[in-house]
């Protein structure tokens, strides 16, 4: 299996499962004990907090762990939120971010909070003067993502940030995709919220983390015992955090030279792939993530590509409506100004660690088979012969 | 998520392409949506005689598609207006319930197809 979906999850590396091991059955204690087993947990979860904080240039106390991405935005919207209503009820987010954060804005619009779906460009970007443009005395928070999950491009953070600081407003960011992957700094960049998550980063599932900066007060999400400073009651996921951390360490080391490596990769796959008639790239072509390429391939679906790929052993994704539980297609394509049909025929493929030259070689030799066969089921190849026909309505 | 017949439908469908001067045509669904169905008849003697499909959709859609094309192949006009949404969905092995829609699509595309050939021999 050429697996091409490390967007969605990736393996646990075998250092991190070896380092989380011992948590489960000899280390197990809980980490709010007062007893050596107890202690022996909660230094672990210090030294993991430590790990994850480097990362991002925070500092360890400003971490809190929590169950993933989602409840890491989850978190940082309800918890500001709730946190600051006597200031004001506005918030302000880009209209591509992950379904965490749109749906936790949805949630907070039926709880009295006005939210503005920032228009984003062509190439995904969000504009900064539009954020300027609707900032209002009541806005809160802006929350735009570091780079999206589908198209990978990377948003002006660094921007959004030193504005935010300038107007007195929060800014969080969704990391999920960049955390480790590309360089973040919180001082720098002005983030007073920053979500990431351990899966993403060969980590095991179930663990993430959210940034507060220090002085910043949001309320919990889980109440109970008060662990996590209070922020997030239930005992810790012990072994998971240690992995977390572990992975956290070993991106962050290495990220400059795989970065570089994917980046060299995604650019033959998605130059090799743009040969095919009809295909378009999806997003920026290199203020992207170093392991992202999305394409759309005029006349056909998605999901059918994907199945087909799946076929020759090959794991990527869709943004299309008929993978998800939806039916509408990608709110992101959408969103850059692709036509419902378009974003209909979108196809993912994100690169990892194992990805090497020879895995994008067999790519770039079956994409073209599978696009054509597909090519050949649908109507629209020869729209053109179907001209005289009455009551003809497509594309 | 999808049965095997839905698979090997989808890898190796029936009937596929396109059909040079067809009887009937039937056009359903919406590239808006995501889903659509051509569906094309030859009709001798009262009876479906061939059938082609084309179709811009899912997995489900294109093995729903090749399905009704070998459930109506053979058929008299009359016995092919019985075949309906349900009998699409059972005979692929079910479908999830997101994917409904594709048998639905199938099995009007080809009650389309018919209507579409007794309106060109009532003008006949």
């Amino acid at each position: 299996m050429i697996y091409l979906d490390n967007a969605a999850t990736t393996p646990v590396r075998k250092e991190v499962l070896e380092e989380m091991t011992p948590y489960f059955s000899k280390k197990y204690g809980n980490a709010s004990s007062l007893h050596s087993l107890g202690r022996e947990a909660n230094r672990a979860l210090q030294e993991a907090r430590a790990k994850v904080a480097d990362v991002i240039n925070a500092m360890p106390e400003e971490i809190y762990f929590t169950s993933g991405g989602s409840e890491a935005d989850n978190t940082a919207l309800k918890g500001l939120a709730f946190a600051n209503k006597d200031k004001g009820n506005h918030i302000i987010i880009s209209s591509i971010e992950h379904d965490a954060v749109l749906n936790t804005c949805k949630f907070l619009e039926q709880n009295g909070f006005e939210v503005t779906y920032l228009p984003v460009d062509k190439y995904g970007f969000v504009n900064c003067d539009d954020i300027e443009k609707v900032i209002t005395k009541k806005t809160i928070l802006i929350s735009v993502m570091h780079a999206n999950n589908e198209i990978g491009t990377i948003e002006p953070i660094a921007n959004i940030g030193s504005l935010a600081q300038e107007k007195g407003v929060y800014f969080h960011t969704d990391a999920v995709q960049t955390f480790g992957k590309i360089p973040i700094d919180v001082e720098k960049m002005g983030i007073d919220l920053l979500s990431a998550s351990s899966h993403k980063v060969y980590g095991p599932k179930g663990v993430g983390a959210l940034y507060v900066k220090k002085g910043i007060e949001i309320q919990p999400l889980i109440h109970g015992g008060g662990h996590e400073n209070g922020l997030r009651s239930g005992t810790e996921n012990v072994a998971g955090i240690v992995g977390f951390g572990k992975a956290a360490e070993l991106a962050e080391n290495e990220r400059a030279i795989e970065a570089g490596r994917e980046i060299k990769l995604r650019d033959k796959l998605i130059k090799g792939a743009l040969k095919i008639k009809n295909s378009y790239l999806n997003g920026h072509p290199t203020i992207r993530l170093p392991n992202n390429a999305n394409f759309s391939f005029k006349f056909i679906e998605g999901e059918g590509l994907v199945l087909d790929l799946d076929g020759y052993g090959i794991a990527a994704s869709t943004g299309s409506a008929c993978s998800s539980k939806s039916l509408e297609p990608s709110h992101v394509l959408l969103a850059i100004g692709l036509k419902h049909e378009e974003a209909h025929g979108s196809l993912r493929l994100s690169l990892g660690r194992d990805t090497n030259d020879r895995d994008i070689n067999y790519v770039l030799k079956v994409l073209p088979k599978s696009v054509e066969r597909l090519r050949k089921i649908s109507p629209y190849k020869k729209k053109f012969m179907f001209k005289g026909l009455k009551g003809e309505t497509h594309v | 998520m999808y049965s095997e017949k839905v698979m090997e439908l989808f890898r190796k469908p029936h009937n596929l392409g396109r059909m040079k001067n067809p009887d009937g045509v039937g056009k359903v669904g919406n590239p808006i949506c995501g889903d659509v169905l051509y569906l094309y008849i030859k009709v001798k003697d009262n009876k479906i005689k061939d059938v082609k499909f084309e179709t811009f959709g899912c997995a489900a859609a294109i093995a729903t598609s090749s399905m009704i094309t070998d459930l109506a192949k053979g058929k008299t006009l009359e016995e092919a207006k019985k075949i309906t949404r349900e009998n699409v969905a059972k005979e692929v092995g079910g479908l999830p319930p997101i994917k409904i829609h594709c048998s639905n699509l199938a099995a009007d595309a080809l009650h389309e197809a018919i209507k579409n050939y007794l309106k060109r021999k009532g003008k006949k």
